[in-house]
């Protein structure tokens, strides 16, 4: 009997470890590889000061203190942002402070998007040369980081937040942050 | 069969070879050509997080370019190069090396591979000592040593 059972096994083997890897298989393509996790989640946001774009004056990691906020990394060249938009406006007047990083762009381009498109920002911070970009860890737009009132990034979202599971997501952790 | 090893064979010496590469076109001045070295080894090294597949020194994408530049500012600054390394694995992660270092959370892409060939390893001796004890002559037993008998017989008598 037990001889059966154990020549059964044999029998059956290639097809468990065929069905395993499918398994893994199916698991790895459902990732998306360009979601590069960041190392900077419960980290304080890096320091930074920057101009803004429709004002004098500056935007620091000082000025994120003592809100909750999201900092929104988005330039006129980029397609995606255009596509996220709608929900970053929503977002601004159900009440969440969200400041843009207008990343590697040009002033009077930036202006017009925003003329055309809406402008959801608290303030805009404009990193023209993508520097400030490099210590936040960003390499692409859209990119939207949560920042909570320490001053701690706590949530970081590639790509655009018209997307409804990463919209879920950001929300549900600015909830935690909101209580 | 042939032709699959062929492919592997190349795919395997492509992947060791010592990547040619046409950097895309920058001048920078370097005090030593030491500097110079460990610049090319670092962007080399590390991964164009745009363009994924390719190294910071390969990809033209404007990402890539910024941080060639910030390695460069880098090491005229005098920053070593694990100053350099730490600071990229700072902002990017681990990802952004091509050779991830050994700690628990990359445990298994170092040692996976290892694993998995021992287990195929095992399987093939296991498989090849089964194979082995069916092909091994069982002992004939009495019929079949009276039919030889009689066969060597009927031999005899020709």
């Amino acid at each position: 009997m037990e001889n059966k059972q154990s020549s059964l096994m044999k029998r059956f083997m290639p097809l468990i470890i065929f069905a395993a890897m499918v398994a893994l298989l199916a698991i790895g393509l459902t990732l998306n590889p360009r979601e590069v996790p960041s190392p900077l989640i419960g980290k304080p946001a890096p320091v930074f000061e920057l101009p803004l774009l429709f004002s004098e004056g500056s935007f620091s990691n000082e000025d994120l203190i003592g809100h909750v906020t999201l900092v929104n990394v988005w330039g006129s060249w980029c397609f995606a942002c255009r596509q996220e938009h709608e929900v970053v406006k929503q977002m601004s007047r159900n009440g969440v402070r969200v400041i843009g990083l207008n990343y590697k762009d040009e002033t009077a381009d930036a202006k017009n998007w925003l003329a055309v498109l809406g402008n959801p920002y608290k303030v805009v911070a404009v990193d023209q040369d993508g520097r400030i970009a490099i210590d936040w860890g960003v390499y692409g737009a859209p990119e939207t980081f949560l920042i909570d009132r320490k001053g701690i990034i706590r949530h970081k979202v590639i790509g655009p937040l018209s997307e409804k599971a990463k919209y879920d997501e950001l929300m549900a952790v600015m909830q935690t942050l909101q209580e | 069969m042939y032709k699959f090893i062929s492919i592997l064979a190349l795919a395997i010496t492509l992947s060791f070879s010592p990547g040619a590469i046409s950097a895309p076109i920058e001048t920078f001045k370097f005090d030593s050509p030491e500097t110079e070295k460990i610049f090319h080894k670092l962007s080399e090294e590390l991964r164009c997080l745009v363009c994924q597949n390719q190294n910071i020194a390969e990809s033209n994408a404007d990402l890539a370019k910024d941080l060639r530049l910030e390695i460069y500012t880098m090491l005229s600054q005098g920053k070593t190069e694990d100053e350099i390394v730490d600071f990229m694995v700072q902002r990017y992660g681990d990802y952004v090396l091509y050779r991830p270092p050994f700690k628990p959370l990359t445990w298994v892409l170092w040692i996976g591979p290892v694993i998995i060939f021992v287990l195929g390893l095992i399987f093939v001796v296991r498989f090849m000592k089964s194979q082995n004890t069916v092909v091994a002559p069982e002992s004939l037993s009495e019929e079949e040593i009276e039919r030889i008998k009689n066969l060597h017989a009927q031999q005899g008598k020709k």
